[in-house]
């Protein structure tokens, strides 16, 4: 689907005329330039892909800095492709004029890493439910994994401790409440995925 | 976060109440929408707080209404304030008077804070 690249910048409220206050996340989204359009018959699939936010030419492989000059752009951080988009040529830009206020669209980031996690924060679990009567440091243990000598394994997606958050995260029917073309914001309903300043795709 | 302030200004309306804080009787007059018509209420009352920055700023008044005690938490940039009116300055220390709660006769007395007038 047609999206843009965008940054997190932060949530705050904005205020109905009803008087509703609403929790939104102000997204800084583009403008985005066309870095290569992939064809069917060169690469097998429709795509173009987009580039978003500066970076150093000195931090730039030699490779990498190739493929922006052939785009007649300056080096930059993100790459990310999209299909559906229609008639754009290597080297045009795209900006947040491609959402309308009202639209829905699906945005996914990074969430916030939360380490290693035991399975009361990571799934939910109740623990083991007493402290005293002979518990013994038991309190957030995860309890019984199955039976025994039969099945005589443990099965697949038992959910258990492990490393929680800082993966990819997507976030669908998120409403645009503001679109503010000249300062490349958007203002969407809810919260979305990622720390501050995060780097997430919003797509339609 | 600067960055953040800058949107907030141009999203939500930032409105000019007389600076007030905690340990502060103010009169609120709030808009009510019943059905079509729409009126003002009045609510008086010593503020135990303000929290929040920008457009997420509230603070909560508490009264008492016969013997019960009521609080009520009203957003800053809230369209439906119309108005707040400073009655009395508060000499607290703190910003946040939650012990104020436990008040009741004579201790929830709040010694008034005096300005010189600037002429």
């Amino acid at each position: 689907m047609p999206g843009l690249i965008g940054r997190k910048v932060g949530m705050t409220s904005i205020y109905s005329a009803e008087g509703k206050a609403t929790p939104c996340t102000v997204i800084e989204a583009g403008p985005c330039v066309v870095t290569q359009v992939k064809t069917q018959d060169r690469d097998g699939y429709e795509a173009i892909q987009l580039g978003f936010g500066e970076r150093k030419e000195n931090n730039t492989p030699s490779a990498l800095k190739g493929h922006f000059k052939k785009a007649g752009t300056t080096p930059k951080s993100e790459l990310v492709e999209f299909d559906g988009f229609e008639g754009l040529n290597l080297g045009e830009s795209v900006n947040v004029e491609l959402f309308e206020e009202g639209e829905f669209v699906s945005i996914s980031g990074t969430s916030k890493g939360k380490g290693f996690q035991g399975v009361v924060k990571r799934h939910g679990f109740g623990g083991v439910g007493q402290a005293t009567h002979g518990q013994h440091n038991r309190l957030r243990a995860p309890g019984s994994i199955g039976a025994a000598s039969y099945p005589a394994r443990v099965f697949k997606g038992m959910r258990m401790a492990g490393q929680m958050g800082n993966k990819t995260v997507t976030i669908e029917n998120l409403q645009i409440l503001k679109v503010l073309t000249d300062k490349n914001l958007l203002v969407v309903k809810g919260s979305i995925p990622g720390a501050k300043g995060s780097t997430v795709i919003i797509e339609k | 976060m600067d960055r953040l302030k800058e949107i907030e200004n141009e999203l939500v309306e930032t409105r000019n109440f007389p600076a007030f804080k905690a340990g502060d009787t103010v009169a609120v007059s709030y808009k009510i929408k019943e059905g079509e018509k729409e009126r003002i209420q009045q609510y008086t009352g010593v503020v135990l707080q303000r929290r929040g920055t920008g457009a997420t700023e509230t603070f909560t008044v508490r009264k008492m209404s016969g013997n019960v005690g009521v609080e009520r938490i009203f957003p800053i940039s809230s369209p439906f304030l119309d108005d707040v009116k400073v009655l009395k300055h508060g000499r607290v220390r703190r910003a946040r008077i939650f012990y104020f709660r436990e008040r009741t006769g004579k201790s929830a007395r709040i010694k008034e804070r005096r300005y010189f007038s600037e002429n």
